[in-house]
């Protein structure tokens, strides 16, 4: 079987458009992790029963976190093309479309670790008051560790929601995978070209839950 | 002078003053679990907080290193108010007072050797090598030297406790809490770790508060005994003053048990007699 002529024609692009998704990939994880993380673990310290409690800072930003999430993410994208244009300097490209993917990334990812670390025990996170260990220490050697193989699975559920999430920035001209598909696949009804990206992203996904699975399995030692 | 105070010579390790403590419940209703308890003890001693469940033994025990802020009243260990500590301060004054409990808690991603150095790495410079050594002593003093690099679920119960028990020892610890330490472990490992706790306070001279609601604990353990009910001190006691009357039904309970066991020691010594002339014709 020979590849047919449509899918050579975009063999250089298809390329340049891995290369982007990835781009978009890892700086959308990269702000949700910097920044959602941080955003996540105050969520949790803030809570009710936690050593931060303050309700009203934890419904101010609780309701910040929700706004966000709620947005359709093909609505964020457009209503967010002046701030894209500030920081980045163009509203079209991959770089472009890292602006709308990272603020949908970073409450997303923030409710996922505040979830993930109200799995650690209370008496572990006791313990550790009772040793004097303050609130940073505890952060960093109770919550991220006991709650590493949760953290990891949620990046991984991040991961796979945003690489579909890249392939809508296509619209806006985002480039990567998604734009391929939808403007050989779809425009130019060239249906190989279609079937050729999706099932690299069917490949790519099971590539990062198996990676994810591997890794959280190795880190719990529970 | 405090009437409670047992040695009047020598100032009291601990002092709890007019120490309360009240709970929201979830329905709205006020739950007093403290009502103005003083009570002293002193250094070197095993005392034990007994009462049934509710009774305010835990939360008292919990005041002691402010993991339970009182309402009102002072708390005193080692001559310092904690209850006027900054954060700081207080964070550096707990790591004289080591604390175990029931479910252990220890960190289950770490090994029995990270959960150790746990409390010497928070604070001050120790070096890899002092903190390697000392990790080392305290396993030694539990008996898990061996386990060093296995995680918590590898563990039994009672090893679990022992490691909690060397991971509270680590930064040498005048005070010793211990929240229902044996609730979670069976009749054998509850004496194990026991034996442990009577070792760490005679060589070391750990002075140990010890809550419990088994009554046979408090016999095998304890040298001095404050009775708890309703979030009030009703009794205090030392453990082997039979001749005074007790006050509590649970106080009265523990001077049954120590008879029982008396009894029950003294049959076993009686059989182990008489069968001694068989085993050695045998």
């Amino acid at each position: 079987m020979t590849m047919s002529d449509n899918i050579l024609a975009i063999l250089p692009e298809l390329w340049v458009a891995i290369g982007q998704t990835f781009m978009m990939l890892g700086i959308g994880l990269a702000a949700a992790i910097l920044i959602g993380g941080p955003l996540g673990v105050l969520l949790f310290l803030l809570g009710p029963g936690q050593s931060l409690e303050n309700r009203p800072a934890y419904l101010v930003l609780s309701w910040i976190v929700n706004t966000v999430r709620s947005f359709p993410f093909i609505i964020l994208l457009v209503a967010l093309v002046p701030v894209t244009r500030v920081v980045v300097g163009t509203s079209i490209g991959p770089l472009a479309a890292s602006v709308p993917l990272s603020v949908a990334a970073i409450p997303y990812f923030a409710r996922l670790v505040e979830q993930s670390i109200r799995e650690v025990p209370r008496g572990v996170i006791e313990a550790a008051h009772a040793m004097g260990a303050s609130e940073l220490q505890i952060v960093w050697r109770v919550l991220v560790r006991e709650a590493r193989s949760g953290l990891i699975l949620a990046l991984t559920v991040l991961a796979v929601s945003f690489l579909s999430y890249s392939a809508i920035a296509g619209v806006v001209g985002g480039g990567g995978i998604g734009d391929l598909a939808i403007r050989y696949g779809y425009y130019r009804f060239q249906t190989d070209v279609m079937l050729l990206t999706v099932a690299l992203l069917i490949v790519l996904v099971q590539i990062i839950q198996f990676g994810g699975n591997a890794l959280a399995h190795r880190l719990d030692k529970r | 002078m405090n009437p409670n105070s047992s040695s009047p010579s020598a100032p009291p390790l601990i002092r709890l003053e007019a120490v309360s403590k009240t709970f929201k419940l979830p329905d709205g209703r006020v739950f007093e679990a403290v009502k103005s308890v003083s009570l002293d003890m002193a250094e070197g001693r095993i005392f034990g907080l007994i009462g049934k469940s509710g009774a305010g033994k835990s939360t008292l025990l919990r005041m002691i290193n402010l993991l339970e802020r009182p309402d009102t009243g002072r708390v005193l260990v080692d001559g310092r108010d904690l209850t006027r500590l900054s954060k700081r301060e207080l964070r550096e004054t707990r790591q004289g007072i080591g604390m175990i409990f029931q479910q252990f808690n220890l960190l289950q991603n770490a090994s029995v050797y990270e959960n150790v150095a746990f409390p010497l790495k928070l604070h001050g410079n120790r070096s890899r090598a002092e903190i390697e050594a000392r990790v080392q002593e305290c396993l030694a003093v539990v008996g898990l030297t061996d386990k060093l690099h296995n995680h918590p679920a590898q563990l039994s119960g009672g090893q679990k406790q022992r490691v909690a028990i060397a991971r509270a020892l680590a930064p040498h610890p005048k005070v010793l809490l211990c929240d229902e330490p044996t609730s979670a472990l069976d009749t054998e490992t509850t004496r194990s770790v026991l034996d442990t706790l009577r070792e760490i306070n005679q060589r070391l001279g750990v002075t140990i508060i010890i809550v419990t609601h088994e009554l046979h604990v408090v016999h095998a353990l304890c040298d001095h005994v404050a009775v708890l009910e309703n979030g009030q001190l009703v009794e205090r006691f030392d453990v082997g003053d039979q001749a005074t009357p007790r006050l509590s039904a649970l106080g009265r309970e523990l001077a049954q048990e120590q008879v029982r066991e008396d009894i029950l020691k003294e049959h076993a010594a009686r059989i182990a007699q008489a069968a001694e002339p068989t085993t050695r014709a045998a």
